[in-house]
């Protein structure tokens, strides 16, 4: 250690005062750069998704021909609004699990005693988790209409479809978020994911149309938030989409990604106060 | 708050909640709404810490210290007690307290998956520099930590000891007034160690920096510190400059010093750490 840093007794350096938006921007780069740096991350996280379009699709695909079911296309691409909802939940479960590595790393910490504001040290976790989110949705979307699924609702459709899966990972990247905050276990984290995930899933139309699930099935999947996106996103992709019903829904996701949010910097600023 | 000290805490009180365990004892001020027992991290610790001093905290581990940077540094709220950093109050100013404080935490905290200039130039901007002046001052800290030629390398492949170094540029990137390290040279090999002293020294000499630190190791204390404040169980049971330590107690050496208050061997205590 050789040259001085600074002359002695330097004023400390002023700039600017930093903004929630400044600090916002900065720290969602930060885990931006990682992501675009481990692209093979993201493509990871589509390989279960494409299990199920394609192994799945294929080994159902006669259930569209059942009589009453209704659906004026392909199964793979019935699928494809369920497996967005599913790699949307699933992909922003593992927030926790960063955000714990974070602690331990001491990396929140050193974040926490800067001025940097505490809501963009949020903000950026979300911010990350909606690119990602938005990224795999649209290789979903791609992939599929590779293997031959159409979309009537076209881009107007398929926007829709990646703002539900935002929503979505939003809820489930809180939810993960707050269960890594309060219990600081990843083993907490995988048990509140394989907990949710199938259930959700078999309790939505996800795989097949309501009208064949028994009542007590029907009644839960209509309270169903996971089932709300995959509805938005039949709906969106279809030729004729009921734009009220969408509206519905994705102001019930919202309501339910505001709550959870809220719920999670909640928790958040606890942890800050006593790290 | 006293005139002319850096750091200021008065009667810092620090209850967490415990498991049943031997370090647990009931918690009497919350009596009657709760007679869970707590564990009492920190029972009425007092510091002043005169500006442009190094000032040590030596303790075993569980004794405070750590609680005691945390408090200082905003990252925790005391039960009771005040405390200033650089004349502004904790509690009332925590924002105010981050602009002029630097902070080395005892794990690395630097981002593994970007470069040492990237992490550096982040915490610049965090600070409120502009991308102009953040590079700048992260080429001129990674200079001055001779890590220029790693500057563009994953933090992931630094050594323990280049790591370290970028922790405390990290700590400096805006010219704090008040640097809090916690345990800055555990797990360094004695050559990295020597060159961590010789920067801590100079930080505190050269650029009138007033330095916290606590450390495991009594010789750093004995090297390094203008005055040395021995914790345990929650409170400063003595504090002094190395040599008045030495002559109060008639002892050689600190670890006799650390005996005649703790009542057992620094070591001893800090065996069941490891």
């Amino acid at each position: 250690m050789t040259a001085i840093t600074a002359p002695a007794g330097a004023a400390p350096a002023a700039g600017t005062k930093g903004s929630p938006v400044n600090d916002t921007w900065y720290l969602t780069g930060r885990k931006l750069h990682a992501l675009v740096r481990q692209p093979v991350v993201i493509a990871f996280g589509v390989v279960q998704p494409a299990i199920w379009l394609f192994l799945f699709g294929e080994l159902f695909r006669k259930v569209i021909d059942i009589p009453g079911f209704g659906y004026h296309g392909s199964y793979l691409a019935y699928l494809v609004p369920g497996v967005v909802a599913m790699n949307a939940m699933s992909n922003n479960m593992w927030a926790g699990m960063t955000l714990i590595e974070e602690i331990d790393r001491g990396t929140l910490n050193r974040l926490l005693v800067t001025p940097a504001s505490r809501l963009a040290i949020m903000n950026a976790s979300v911010a990350e988790q909606a690119v990602g989110t938005i990224v795999q949705t649209l290789i979903i979307v791609g992939l599929a209409m590779a293997g031959g699924a159409r979309y009537p609702g076209g881009v107007a459709g398929v926007a829709v479809v990646t703002v539900a899966a935002v929503l979505v990972g939003i809820l489930w990247g809180a939810l993960s978020n707050m269960t890594g905050m309060l219990l600081r276990s990843r083993e907490a984290i995988i048990g509140v994911y394989t907990f949710f995930m199938l259930p959700l899933m078999f309790l939505s139309s996800a795989f097949i149309q309501p009208g064949f699930m028994p009542g007590w099935m029907q009644a839960i999947s209509s309270r169903n938030p996971l089932n709300w996106e995959v509805q938005i996103g039949r709906s969106a992709l279809s030729a004729a989409p009921d734009w009220a019903g969408i509206a519905e829904r994705c102001g019930g996701l919202v309501a339910l990604a505001v709550l959870a949010v809220v719920i999670s910097v909640t928790t958040f600023r606890s942890y800050a106060k006593n790290a | 708050m006293q005139h002319g000290c850096a750091i200021e805490a008065r009667g810092l009180v620090k209850t967490y909640p415990g498991k049943s365990g031997a370090a647990a004892s009931p918690d009497s001020r919350s009596g009657g709404k709760r007679a869970k027992a707590r564990i009492r991290a920190l029972d009425g610790l007092n510091l002043s810490v005169p500006r442009g001093t190094i000032f040590t905290l030596v303790g075993p581990n569980g004794a405070g210290k750590s609680t005691t940077v945390k408090i200082l540094t905003s990252l925790a709220k005391p039960d009771e007690g005040s405390a200033a950093v650089a004349g502004i109050d904790v509690l009332a100013d925590p924002a105010g307290v981050r602009r002029v404080i630097g902070v080395v935490g005892q794990r690395s905290g630097a981002d593994p998956s970007a470069t040492g200039r990237e992490n550096l130039v982040l915490q610049g901007h965090l600070y409120g520099l502009d991308t102009k002046s953040a590079r700048l001052r992260a080429d001129e800290l990674l200079a001055h930590f001779q890590l220029t030629s790693a500057a563009r390398r994953f933090v992931r492949g630094y050594s323990g000891g280049m790591q370290r170094r970028l922790d405390v540029a990290l700590g400096l990137v805006h010219r704090p007034q008040v640097l809090f390290l916690d345990e800055p040279t555990t797990g360094l090999d004695p050559e990295s160690r020597a060159a961590m002293w010789q920067e801590i020294g100079r930080l505190a000499s050269e650029d009138r920096m007033t330095v916290l630190l606590t450390t495991h190791y009594l010789e750093e204390a004995d090297r390094l510190a203008d005055t040395v404040a021995i914790v345990d169980v929650g409170r400063v049971v003595a504090e002094g400059t190395p040599s008045q330590l030495k002559e109060r107690t008639g002892a050689r050496t600190l670890d006799d010093v650390y005996l005649h208050y703790a009542g057992r061997r620094f070591e001893m205590a800090e065996v069941t750490r490891a």
